[in-house]
């Protein structure tokens, strides 16, 4: 056993995830407290920072979706009240939860990635993109996917069938971000690889000071139980989607898979632990990736716990693994 | 900490201990039903709404602080003087006779005479919804119903795994040649609705009343058909204008012709609208061989409700004129129901279509197409209201409507958040203005009820629904699919 820790678990907040956060949250308190540690839960709110410089905790567990927890700015202010927090950094974190952004720098890198556009709410009026709606047609083809930009939950995700369907699409993601992304819908086999950094020296005494090389868990495909839009009520409940892990997929197409997975990782600049979401295209069979997680859900039905549990790493010792982070900077 | 090494792809030791990961290991366990119920997005976006800064025009609530403190204390002692025994003891499942005698009172004002002996006491009216569920849906049964229809039953009627058939309404409520038809569709499909789920008066959400002579005919078809009838009636006293209708428990009455008692009309009344929500007292008055069944359900339920809240009604109606607080009720809801279509006329005018109810506690709106009121819920700074689609079993309909309470809000505060819809209603309808290029879309001028439905003569008209709130009934998308966890 590591050394007990006095743990801040960091859930909540006011972001449209809030929910899913609390149970993620608890599911991390009682993990934590299994294996020895000093569990404080904080339920983000205006007392936050106050609370952790009171408390002085050894680390915080960020379990907080969206908004604020997962977009940097958390990781940022911990950085400058000196709590070391499990994840990402503040700059991985703004180059994930920024899907346009991650995109972009995946196209340089060449990670393959479905064609899109994007562009801020006040370019609508004071640049007149109405007036490139076609050529976003032109290029990305029918149907298209508008996605607010950095909405982690499926709430502001549309479809455009058709050129009329398009605008109202776009104010509606813009509805959740002030960025709005359009990509070309790729139909396929929905997959996540879970990427997870490897453990550092051998150490039995305390944590390794330093990650081991990023390992790729085993691949998750998401399955839509009934012929519906696998949409936000179907991902958070069970028995509404068929999570199949490992995904039936062929040696290579795997390797692949996690090839890309731990890409993304690398190129985005993740620590300790991300779920990178992609498409087996159906047509092509190529394997595009849509985005990075860098707070991956952790309740009954995340598929980060699936594919660790796939890989031998049980729900404990994952957390375990996901706490060692915030030494390992 | 020492680590199992990862490996890569295919691990075989999974399939050794299949049932370890926890989603597996339930999802093992429950119940095939469960598939139905769900979470929403919308019930998330609810929950970030429940905060001191947001006037929620959401909530289906009453105005419980017209309710004198002083009154509640003094009739709460006079249970505790009189019976405190009973009042903490379980009581009889059908509910306490006193209890029965005032529900037979509350009936007789809206013109309804009931035999005692087939009134069942429940756990508020949504009680009665779940017990007729359980009652009589088995997982594939048809419940006809409106479009829009009470959002808290679509979840009650999917945990009973009941197909939805909805019936768009129009300014008279549901239509019955459009009924008749969906019947005859789903005869020649060889499957039979059950029960049709209708609320005559001041419908949630849309606010609108069905006419008499769709009443008189929804009771023919009823009877024709041989089909069960669930009348949801909580706010038929709370009427602000016009003539009260009769219940179509007392026409099935009438038709039956059996001294005042209908068979084919099981009626749900509830004390929360025109008493108080917190009391949970509702009541179900229904054929004799269907009120056994009812019963029997609720034992299996909950035993009894709560005899203490029973004698808390007893109590306040042999003490007081509950028709005089009914009044008060009326005149404050009224007015705000006013103060609301002022409002929107103000603020929404020209870009916006409304109901004007003539009791009740809602008003629907419908915008232009293309708005999302879901999403427009995120957008939204300080207001909050229900999304039209709660109002519909696919969840996907009725996307640009949305369902406004007046009764349980301050007249300031309606006006504030009238204004603050119309804000960033302009600004979606801007952004869709200036993407298609159609300038009609700019945020219109606050100054311009003058362009406004004018909502008075709405209902009066008979034009339909439709026109003066569009219902669009999307067919169900086929969505392509997507996948991301958090």
């Amino acid at each position: 056993m590591s050394v007990a820790k006095k743990v801040a678990v960091l859930k909540g907040g006011a972001s449209l995830e809030r929910t899913v956060s609390l149970r993620s949250g608890a599911r991390v308190q009682a993990a934590l407290s299994r294996r020895g540690h000093e569990v404080l839960a904080l339920d983000a709110g205006p007392e936050l920072l106050a609370q952790l410089q009171e408390s002085s905790p050894d680390a915080a567990f960020v379990a907080m979706h969206g908004r604020d927890g997962e977009d940097g700015t958390l990781q940022g202010l911990l950085e400058t009240i000196g709590v070391p927090y499990t994840g990402s950094g503040p700059a991985a974190c703004m180059r994930c939860t920024d899907k346009v952004l991650a995109k972009y720098l995946m196209r340089e890198a060449g990670i393959p990635t479905p064609e899109f556009t994007a562009f801020k709410e006040s370019a609508v009026k004071d640049l007149g993109v109405g007036a490139a709606l076609g050529d976003i047609e032109s290029l990305l083809g029918l149907p298209m996917v508008v996605k607010p930009a950095s909405q982690g939950s499926a709430l502001g995700v549309k479809f455009a069938r058709t050129s009329e369907e398009l605008p109202a699409a776009i104010v509606g993601a813009l509805s959740y971000d002030r960025k709005a992304l359009i990509e070309r819908y790729v139909p396929g086999r929905d997959l996540a690889v879970s990427v997870l950094d490897g453990v550092g020296g051998n150490d039995q005494k305390g944590p390794p000071a330093s990650p081991g090389p990023p390992l790729a868990l085993p691949v998750v495909e998401a399955i839509p139980r009934e012929e519906d839009f696998y949409n936000y009520e179907s991902r958070y409940e069970i028995g509404m989607t068929t999570f199949v892990c490992p995904a039936e997929l062929d040696a290579a197409t795997t390797a692949r898979a996690q090839e890309l997975a731990l890409d993304v990782y690398r190129l985005l600049g993740c620590h300790g632990v991300a779920r990178v979401d992609l498409m087996l295209d159906e047509h092509s069979d190529e394997l595009l990736v849509l985005e990075a997680n860098v707070v991956p859900g952790l309740t009954e039905t995340s598929l980060l716990p699936l594919a660790a549990d796939a890989a031998g790493v049980e729900f404990d010792e994952l957390i375990e693994r996901i706490l060692a982070s915030a030494f390992t900077r | 900490v020492r680590y199992r090494a990862v490996m890569r792809g295919q691990d075989d030791r999974r399939r050794t201990r299949p049932a370890a990961h926890e989603l597996a290991r339930y999802e093992a366990l429950f119940a095939a039903r469960t598939r139905g119920m769900k979470s929403s997005a919308m019930r998330e976006m609810m929950a970030l709404t429940e905060r001191p800064d947001v006037i929620s025009l959401a909530g289906g609530l009453p105005d419980t602080s017209t309710f004198a403190p002083e009154l509640f204390a003094k009739l709460m002692s006079q249970v505790a003087a009189e019976s405190t025994a009973r009042a903490l003891q379980y009581g009889p499942t059908e509910g306490l006779q006193a209890t029965v005698e005032c529900i037979v009172e509350v009936m007789a004002a809206e013109g309804t005479v009931v035999d005692p002996s087939e009134v069942i006491v429940t756990t508020g009216g949504q009680q009665v919804i779940d017990l007729v569920c359980k009652t009589l849906i088995d997982p594939g049964d048809v419940i006809v119903a409106e479009a829009p229809t009470y959002p808290g039953a679509v979840p009650t009627f999917s945990a009973y795994q009941a197909a939805v058939e909805q019936i768009e309404m129009d300014a008279d409520g549901m239509p019955i040649d459009a009924l008749e038809s969906a019947l005859d569709r789903l005869q020649s499909q060889g499957r039979r609705p059950k029960f049709i789920y209708t609320i005559p008066n001041f419908q949630n959400p849309s606010g609108v009343t069905m006419s008499l002579a769709r009443r008189r005919r929804l009771v023919e078809v009823a009877r024709e058909r041989e089909l069960l009838v669930l009348e949801d009636n909580p706010y038929g006293l709370l009427r602000y204008e016009g003539e009260p209708l009769p219940t179509l428990y007392s026409l099935d009455a009438e038709a039956a012709g059996r001294g005042g008692v209908s068979d084919l009309v099981i009626y749900l009344g509830t004390f929360s609208k025109i008493l108080s929500p917190g009391l949970r007292l509702g009541w179900a008055v229904a054929p004799r061989a269907v009120l056994e069944k009812l019963n029997l359900g609720k034992q299996g339920a909950d035993l009894c409700s709560s005899p203490l809240t029973q004698l808390f009604v007893a109590t306040y109606f042999k003490e007081c004129d509950w028709r005089e607080y009914i009044e008060t009720l009326c005149s404050l809801y009224r007015r705000r129901r006013d103060v609301m279509v002022q409002a929107l006329g103000e603020h929404l005018g020209g870009r916006a279509k409304w109901t004007t109810p003539e009791g009740g506690l809602f008003v629907w709106a419908a915008l232009e197409d293309g708005i999302d009121t879901t999403d427009l819920l995120a957008r939204a700074e300080g207001v909050a209201f229900v999304p039209g689609r709660a109002a519909y079993a696919d969840g996907r309909s009725g996307s640009s409507s949305m369902r406004l309470n007046f009764a349980g809000v301050p007249d300031d505060d309606i006006r504030e958040a009238i204004r603050r819809i119309g804000r960033i209603m302009g600004a979606e309808t801007g952004l869709l203005g200036t993407l298609t290029g159609s300038a009609a879309a700019e945020p219109a001028s606050a100054e311009s009820p003058s362009s406004a439905p004018a909502p008075e003569t709405q209902l009066d008209e008979r034009v339909s629904l439709a026109d003066v709130v569009p219902l669009p009934r999307r067919e169900p998308q086929q969505r392509p699919r997507r996948q991301q966890d958090l």
